[in-house]
């Protein structure tokens, strides 16, 4: 089978490249645009590692083909930081010592990256909900909780919303 | 790491370019969606194919009609969509606890509501790489001569593995089968087989396009509840389930009532005696254990997924007993199981 050329928009950015049928959006990120902050973990959709941002939304990106982000955006760990400047998230993350071997944390940022877009506001239980969808084998989920629930205060906080509460 | 095969994709913009190409194309053509399911299979050798229609390309597929008399729900629509319908929410309740328990969020926003009514049948002996395979010399449900589960077996005992089935059977939903040649209607039930290899009434060149669930079946008409035995909170697929829906008059007497159990056998399994132990009586405890001890009965655990299968087997009257008192609005017991199901 033939490479198809796709066309798709990353962290801002257009891009054009040119995969097999068969290869994942992971294979793509890592392979031909040499974005290797996504993780290749489980290959099947079950750990979380893989996660990004397509279309404003967190899917496992072992999950889904290449071609199929044709004219899509796509938004990966290396797209959170700007202007040099770590996304609040990344930051609470290493105040709040949210991870050790840190396999599972671009997955995980992702994941809240994906909710606080949303919600500046999450309950607990939202936060949970957010990341159950992301394994974390070493350092557990407590500080991801407080890290996300930092991040969030300071993102309120910025925006001249209700600030920390 | 787990790579696909080399595969064809086609990806058609219309139902019946859709039909034709699943029906032109080659032994090993299949239909995808939302992928969950397939690529994983496709990864690990068990599922085979040169061809993939995928069905997302297709506009007005994936529409969600829930302020209609009956609903409506386009085979493409994600999970995650599913449950984010508010009119859906309050009409259908169980359904959408259900579908949120479904994997887990960033699989929901990929999975869809038709790639879960045909969610492939799951076995420990089954869903395992192709090298762990190879060293049992495979089984029934896949080049093998053997049924692991249980070896003297003819037929092959997979486990059906889909969250919204159990519930749409019992709220009398129906699906639409379209080929390129024909099209249907039947109620979701009989699109299911008990047989873990050939779990589907659906022929490969059908495709599922949309599911109906009747107006009668919502929170005006009836009370329903659905639970979930799983050892996480997330991800992991149900190794029991109960879903049920009753239907009673203004004086609180039962006049309908419709029960299927999950993952204990290769179709979900029917409990049709609540019928005839509800119908015509208010519910109380006494009809509630008498259920519980039929659906024990016909719950068929097998030693194919995570616990063990006798422990399934008695965890039903649990369960069973737990989806009634919800309905019912009794308390649950003390020691019922831990049930964290909700929409978020």
């Amino acid at each position: 089978m033939g490479e198809m050329n796709i066309e798709f928009n990353v962290n801002g950015k257009q891009v054009r490249v040119s995969a097999e049928p068969n290869k994942t959006l992971l294979y793509v990120l890592r392979g031909n645009l040499g974005l290797t902050g996504t993780k290749d973990g489980c290959s099947s959709g079950d750990c979380g590692a893989c996660v990004v941002m397509l279309d404003g939304r967190p899917v496992n990106s072992c999950m889904v083909l290449g071609p199929q982000v044709e004219g899509s955006s796509v938004v990966t760990i290396e797209g959170l930081a700007s202007n040099g400047e770590l996304h609040p998230l990344q930051r609470t993350f290493g105040e709040t010592w949210a991870f050790q071997c840190g396999f599972c944390t671009p997955g995980m940022l992702v994941s809240c990256y994906a909710l606080l877009e949303l919600n500046d506001h999450p309950s607990r239980e939202e936060i949970l909900t957010a990341i159950a969808g992301n394994f974390c084998r070493c350092t557990g989920y407590q500080a991801v909780i407080k890290a996300v629930e930092q991040a969030a205060a300071e993102l309120r906080a910025a925006k001249g919303g209700a600030g920390n509460d | 790491m787990l790579r696909l095969p080399p595969i064809k994709l086609v990806a058609p913009t219309t139902v019946q370019a859709a039909a034709k190409a699943i029906a032109t194309s080659d032994d090993n053509a299949r239909l995808v969606a939302g992928g969950t399911d397939l690529w994983p299979n496709m990864k690990r050798r068990h599922q085979k194919a040169d061809t993939v229609v995928s069905l997302m390309s297709i506009p007005d597929l994936d529409s969600i009609d829930s302020a209609n008399a009956n609903m409506r729900i386009g085979a493409t629509a994600t999970l995650a969509n599913i449950i984010r319908d508010d009119k859906l929410r309050a009409r259908f309740p169980a359904f959408a606890v259900a579908v949120a328990s479904i994997s887990s969020p960033p699989l929901r926003n990929m999975g869809t509501i038709g790639g879960n009514l045909c969610v492939d049948t799951r076995c420990t002996y089954y869903n395992q790489t192709e090298e762990w395979r190879r060293s049992i010399d495979y089984c029934l449900k896949e080049d093998g001569k053997i049924c692991w589960v249980a070896t003297k077996s003819p037929k092959c005992w997979a486990h059906t593995a889909s969250d919204s089935a159990p519930i749409l059977c019992a709220l009398d939903a129906k699906v639409r089968l379209v080929s390129a040649s024909a099209r249907r209607e039947l109620p979701l039930a009989d699109m299911y087989v008990d047989d873990g290899i050939d779990y589907l009434a659906k022929q490969p060149d059908e495709i599922l396009t949309e599911v109906l669930v009747p107006g009668s079946s919502d929170s005006d008409h009836c009370r329903s509840a659905f639970w979930k035995l799983r050892r996480r909170g997330s991800i992991d697929f149900s190794t029991l389930s109960v879903a049920a829906a009753v239907w009673t008059d203004d004086n609180d007497v039962v006049t309908r009532a419709s029960m299927y159990l999950g993952a204990v056998g290769s179709a979900p399994m029917p409990v049709a005696e609540i019928d005839t132990v509800l119908v015509g009586n208010k519910m109380s405890e006494d009809g509630i254990a008498e259920i519980a001890h039929v659906a024990h009965k016909i719950a068929r655990p097998m030693d194919n997924t995570d616990f063990a299968a006798s422990w399934r087997g008695k965890m039903t009257v649990q369960y069973v007993t737990a989806v009634l008192r919800e309905i019912a609005g009794l308390p649950q017991l003390r020691m019922r199981p831990r049930h964290r199901l909700k929409v978020v």
